[in-house]
């Protein structure tokens, strides 16, 4: 077979994601005229409950900053042509370690040095999950895939057991623990987002968006302008021709792999410092693998996952609204959505690519002879 | 050359190609061949690495699809699309890379395909019974139960053989069936494909080993650059005539070389040795020295062992054996140097391929210009890359190599293979290396890129550098080296001095013939 | 006597336990062995689960509920298939895709149909596939050890159990001793080597998906429709991945895999059932650490600290054919 066509940069960046949206749009929507509703009101619904609706922005960015960090997850790892499945996971461990250094100094440092403290010990969390299926890929060749998806069910016993055992809040029936010390959470910056025109007081909005958007600067950075991003896109592109220019692979897929769970690991500020200020059972709730299509339909650039983590921010916010006002739709769409964009936009990529190349070969020629 | 002029071919040949022509994007695999194979013979095609021949064999055996041509089998007009047509016309394949299922057995290899029934019980026994008596007429002996990952490589070729016979093979097709063998094994292998002739069958051997050529065809058509050359009768030729073909004789290039002025000695290389990862030796006791200020050519037909010395120099294989010192290091199996750590201490590496070692075809030009120096200090400060002084750095480059179009952003994807030569040429010769290893330095690169690239070559070894060149262009190798040695299944076979340089000479030499000790 | 009929009690939950894991066990077998990665067991299996139950519900028949549940892992095997096979796209983005797919679907068209919160009703006693007693128990029970493990661990499993349970010697059977598993084998080993007999690689990983979807068809049946009596939301609850484990463990051979699961399954059976009691030296054993057993020993084995794995040599590429 034939490599597909090359696709302008252009129609590659912005367009394919969006022919990929519109098809999983147009799949969902069969799905609802079959059962019986209409799907244009249902988007209607979905697009006011998620931006227009009360404090609906508030939330639909507060989901918005789950899918950036677990979407950079997934697309460093892409970068070096690694599938990380474990967000999920490493997002877990990511909130037990912050909880931890949160029980161990919050009480005693004031908040400028705790709170830092504690995003760090989450990211060390995440990485940590991450360590041994990368040390185990770079060294002993075990496939990511599996020994991620493995480190998930792990992740998940460890928690069950911790928390319904040594960290249960005592007194307590449901597996959960303690509230955090104050000083370890992260503010909600009420204030800072009004100037924005949010209003961030009855959601669950906190300023742990605005670490999210650091780090898609600080992907950005380590990626496209530091000497290991070089190494990693390399390893990804060509790990042969990676060992000519003396690059050392198997530590390169290890520190990417840790880069990777430490942004997971993130994820739990947003969840465990931002919103519940204290580790409940299964918080993660899927936001990890929601990473992977975030990352599949922003192409891996860190403005595509911005946009990508925005439309399932809205999904997600907007399925809430479906809840309400349908009857027979639930939330529930947005993980048909989110598969069928996993399918469209990473499974049958190449699906699309080429007859979008013929379509838009022959707009171009047709152009080019009604001008010349 | 056509058909026409061979002797005596009255019977209908049992396999005529016509025509056949084959591209793969721009590259043109297979251009208007022709070729014709008489029944009951063994004939050869010979040619060097990327001649086109594997890309003509596929065609015939319906892995890939010919754009133009037309194949007759006994006479008459056949169409193959797929395998299972040319199965069906009694054409068999040993492909270079065997087709074998490892951790089946031979019985299972032999079967599938051709099992004789929805399950495998009926088929068995028959199977067996088909193997003894394949094994008694050709004098192929394998045990039916052995797993094929315990045999060995001659053994398991032969259950290649033994599959396509049992699936009704006429006509078998062996893709370079003696590279990977020994030479008793090969002696073996000749033997049977000559029972095999007596039998009736044709046997098509595809090799770049002139002796073999000789010493088992009947006849032998000559591929280069995916042209047919020419069609001999075996015993009307010579390899030397052969080496001749198959190399050709393009326009000798006139490189202005100047003098050269060797200064001392910069690469010393002891009894070097190297086995592959199936335990086959592809270098064997190579000694050489190579001084500051002249190029040495490696002459020999590809797939000679100069791959493996280049990448022992370049810190791409440990050797098993020997060692190598240059540029204030030593590379033994006891110490190995990385690639990084040579360019640190002023190795340049020109690698034979470029896409699968020189570059990075996503990455920019800019991107490429400082791959393998990403870690240098001239391109960034810390952690981070200077983006904007390696782009100025490539613009100067790409002005100095005159490399087109001269866009640092552009990926190397998308220039030409020329300028995507000149980008992996300025990166390498930019730092000025004291040793310099360069493969193939003009493959795939236009006429004008190809002068350019050899004045390049020699302004470097007038800086006093030690160029280390091979290249399976004998032109280009008799035209910039000041000495030439001759590589021949890992071994060196001889040494000339410019004087003595002669096409003749180093063409035996490549075929393997040693000249009596001077 | 107390501690046999724990552990008798423990091996009859076992084959309950397992029974879900062994046939989806060799679904995965057929997938992973004609060279698919087949990470979207899970998704089949809820797929089949939620088939079974709404068609069980709808029509009154557990059979048509069997039918529908094999129906719907097909389905999605095909998608699998369209995507890798077809589309030669990445094995495991597909596999993530049906699986997300499938927790979305389940709960949309449950809560279309029958507007109880994604669960479907529960179903009669005859709309399901209830308990088989073999021949003689009662007359058995007066025999000791034998009477009970006649009874307990022979007898009065469901159709789907023993069905499971022919499942292996059939799946071995096919695999080893047909044309079609001598091929299958060969396409996830070495795809060229079946395209150069003359063979379609694509007709055979594609009818090795068909078969893991009926499979995980059964499977899925038999978590709604057999063990339980309707549809949960997850029901599936990662068995496909335990399945997946096993396959793995099992180094993708279906009487090993058929082993691993038993394994499995006996540990979480064991589980609930020695909770809070001390063990001379060791003390209690965590419930969850016996529930992680299955996923330690899998990264171990792959890891290669216990033995060594051998997964089908071409599995996960795309074949150019």
């Amino acid at each position: 077979m034939t490599p597909p066509p090359p696709l302008p940069r252009w129609a590659d960046i912005y367009l394919l994601p969006l022919v990929n949206l519109l098809m999983a749009l147009i799949v969902s929507g069969i799905v609802i005229s079959f059962i019986g509703e209409n799907p244009l009101e249902a988007l209607r619904v979905m697009v006011n409950g998620a931006f227009f609706f009360g404090n609906s922005l508030g939330y639909t960015l507060y989901y918005t900053t789950n899918f950036i960090f677990t979407g950079l997850a997934v697309a460093v790892a892409f970068q070096a042509l690694l599938f990380n499945i474990g967000g999920e996971g490493q997002a877990y461990i990511g909130g037990l370690f912050a909880a931890l250094a949160a029980f161990a100094i919050g009480p005693i440092f004031p908040w400028y040095l705790a709170m830092p403290f504690v995003v760090i010990a989450a990211a060390l969390g995440g990485a940590s999950w991450a360590f041994i299926p990368g040390v185990l890929q770079a060294r002993r060749d075990s496939h990511i895939v599996i020994t991620t998806i493995m480190f998930n069910f792990l992740a998940a016993a460890l928690m069950v057991s911790l928390l319904s055992g040594t960290l249960m809040a005592p007194g307590q029936q449901s597996p959960q623990t303690e509230p955090l010390p104050d000083a370890a959470l992260m503010p909600k910056g009420t204030a800072f987002f009004s100037v924005l025109g949010i209003n961030a007081e009855r959601s669950p909005l906190n300023l742990s968006f605005i670490l999210a958007i650091i780090c898609l600067g600080l992907y950005w950075v380590l990626i496209w302008r530091t000497r290991l991003g070089y190494e990693i896109r390399a390893v990804g592109k060509n790990p042969d021709a990676a060992r000519y220019a003396g690059i050392n692979v198997p530590r390169v897929i290890t520190i990417t792999l840790l880069i990777s769970g430490a942004f997971a690991g993130l994820m739990a500020v947003n969840e465990i410092l931002g919103v519940h200020g204290k580790v409940i059972l299964n918080f993660t709730a899927g936001y990890g693998f929601t990473g992977i299509a975030v990352a599949l339909m922003g192409r891996n650039h860190p403005v595509g996952i911005f946009l990508a983590s925005l439309l399932f921010g809205a999904l997600f916010q907007g399925g809430v609204e479906l809840d309400f006002e349908f009857t027979s739709i639930t939330r529930e769409m947005v993980l048909l959505i989110q598969g069928l964009i996993i399918l469209f936009s990473g499974a049958l990529a190449y699906m699309l690519q080429r007859p979008l190349a013929r379509v838009l070969g022959w707009i171009l020629i047709k152009r080019q002879v009604a001008h010349g | 050359m056509k058909n026409t002029e061979r002797s005596g071919a009255t019977a209908p040949f049992s396999l005529e190609l016509k025509g056949i022509s084959k591209s793969f994007g721009a590259i043109q695999a297979n251009k208007n061949i022709d070729l014709a194979v008489r029944p009951g013979t063994i004939h050869g095609i010979v040619g060097e690495n990327g001649a086109g021949k594997s890309t003509l064999m596929n065609i015939l055996y319906g892995l890939h699809r010919a754009d133009e041509g037309e194949i007759f089998i006994n006479g008459a007009p056949v169409a193959i699309r797929k395998s299972a047509d040319a199965i069906a016309h009694g054409i068999g394949m040993v492909h270079q890379h065997f087709m074998l299922v490892s951790r089946f057995s031979v019985l299972e290899n032999v079967m599938l395909g051709s099992e004789g029934g929805a399950l495998l019980k009926t088929g068995r026994e028959q199977t067996l019974e088909r193997l003894q008596e394949l094994s008694d007429t050709y004098g192929m002996r394998v045990d039916p139960k052995a797993l094929i990952a315990d045999l060995n490589v001659g053994n398991q070729q032969r259950v290649e053989i033994l599959k396509a016979l049992k699936h009704g093979a006429d006509i078998l097709i062996l893709d370079e069936p003696t590279g990977v063998l020994t030479p008793q094994e090969t002696e073996q292998l000749f033997e049977i494909l000559k029972s095999l002739r007596a039998d009736g069958k044709t046997v098509i051997m595809i090799t770049h080993k002139l002796e073999e050529i000789m010493s088992v065809t009947d006849a032998v058509s000559i591929m280069r650059r995916g042209e047919m050359v020419g069609h001999r009768e075996t015993k009307n030729t010579s390899t030397a005539e052969l080496a001749e073909l198959m190399v050709g004789r393009s326009v000798l290039l006139q490189v202005d070389r100047g003098t050269s002025k060797p200064a001392k000695v910069a690469v010393t290389i002891n009894g070097l040795g190297a086995t592959d990862d199936v335990g086959v030796r592809i270098l064997d006791d190579v000694s050489f020295e190579v001084r500051g200020g002249e190029i040495l050519g490696i002459a020999g037909v590809s797939g000679n062992g100069q791959t493996p010395l280049m990448e022992a120099l370049t810190g791409m294989r440990t050797p098993t054996e020997g060692r190598i010192d240059m540029l204030g290091v030593t590379i033994s199996p006891q110490h190995s140097v990385d690639p990084s750590a040579l360019r640190a201490q002023g190795l340049g590496h020109i690698p034979e391929d470029r896409h699968q070692h020189g570059l990075i075809l996503d990455f920019t030009a800019q991107e490429n210009m400082v791959f393998g120096y990403h870690r240098a200090a001239q391109t960034g400060s810390g952690a981070l890359m200077d983006v904007k002084s390696i782009k100025e750095h490539t613009t100067t480059l790409m002005a100095q190599y005159d490399i087109r179009p001269p866009n640092p952003d552009l990926p190397a994807r998308n220039f030409s293979g020329g300028n995507q030569q000149k980008i992996v040429i300025a990166r390498e010769m930019f730092p000025n290396p004291k040793v310099l290893v360069v493969g193939q330095p003009t493959r795939g690169v236009d006429v004008g890129a190809i002068e350019f690239i050899h004045k390049q070559l020699i302004a470097l070894r007038d800086e006093g550098c030690a160029i280390i060149l091979v290249s399976v262009e004998l032109d280009e190798v008799m035209s910039l080296s000041d000495r030439i040695i001759v590589m021949n299944d890992g071994h060196i076979v001889g040494e000339l001095p410019h004087a003595e340089f002669d096409e003749k000479r180093i063409g035996l030499m490549m075929a393997g013939i040693k000249e009596e000790a001077a | 006597m107390d501690s046999f009929l724990l552990i008798i009690s423990a091996l009859d939950a076992t084959f309950r336990i397992a029974t879900p894991l062994i046939l989806c066990a060799m679904a995965g077998i057929f997938a992973e062995r004609s060279g698919i990665v087949d990470i979207s067991l899970e998704g089949k299996l809820l797929m089949g689960a939620f088939g079974a139950a709404a068609v069980a519900s709808l029509t009154g028949s557990a059979w048509l509920g069997l039918l529908a549940a094999m129906g719907a892992g097909v389905f999605m095997s095909l998608i699998h298939g369209f995507a890798t096979i077809t589309h030669k796209g990445d094995h495991v983005v597909s596999g993530v895709a049906i699986n997300i797919l499938a927790s979305g679907l389940t709960v949309i068209i449950g809560i279309a149909f029958f507007s109880q919160g994604g669960q479907t009703p529960t179903l009669p006693r005859d709309a399901r596939f209830g308990p088989i007693e073999w021949f003689g128990v009662n007359v058995m029970d007066a025999v000791p050890i034998l009477g009970p493990i006649y009874r307990e661990f022979i007898s009065g499993h469901n159709l789907l159990v023993y069905m499971a349970l022919l499942a292996v010697p059939l799946a071995s059977f096919v695999l080893y001793k047909s044309r079609f598993g001598l091929r299958l084998r060969a396409v996830g080993e070495k795809p060229e080597a079946v395209d150069s007999a003359g063979i379609s690689v694509r007709a055979l990983r594609y009818r090795a998906l068909i078969i893991g979807g009926l499979l995980c068809g059964l499977a899925g049946a038999y978590l709604s429709t057999a063990a339980g009596s309707n549809f949960v939301r997850e029901m599936s609850a990662g068995k496909g991945y335990i399945a997946l484990a096993a396959v793995i463990f099992g180094n993708w051979r279906p009487v090993t895999a058929f082993l691993a699961c038993l394994m499995f399954g006996f540990l979480e059976a064991l589980a609930p059932r020695i909770q809070g009691i001390e063990f001379p030296l060791i003390g209690e054993i965590p419930n969850q650490l016996m529930l992680a057993i299955p996923y330690i020993v899998t990264v171990l084995l792959l890891a290669g600290f216990i033995g060594k794995p051998s997964p089908p040599a071409a599995i996960g590429k795309p074949y150019d054919g």
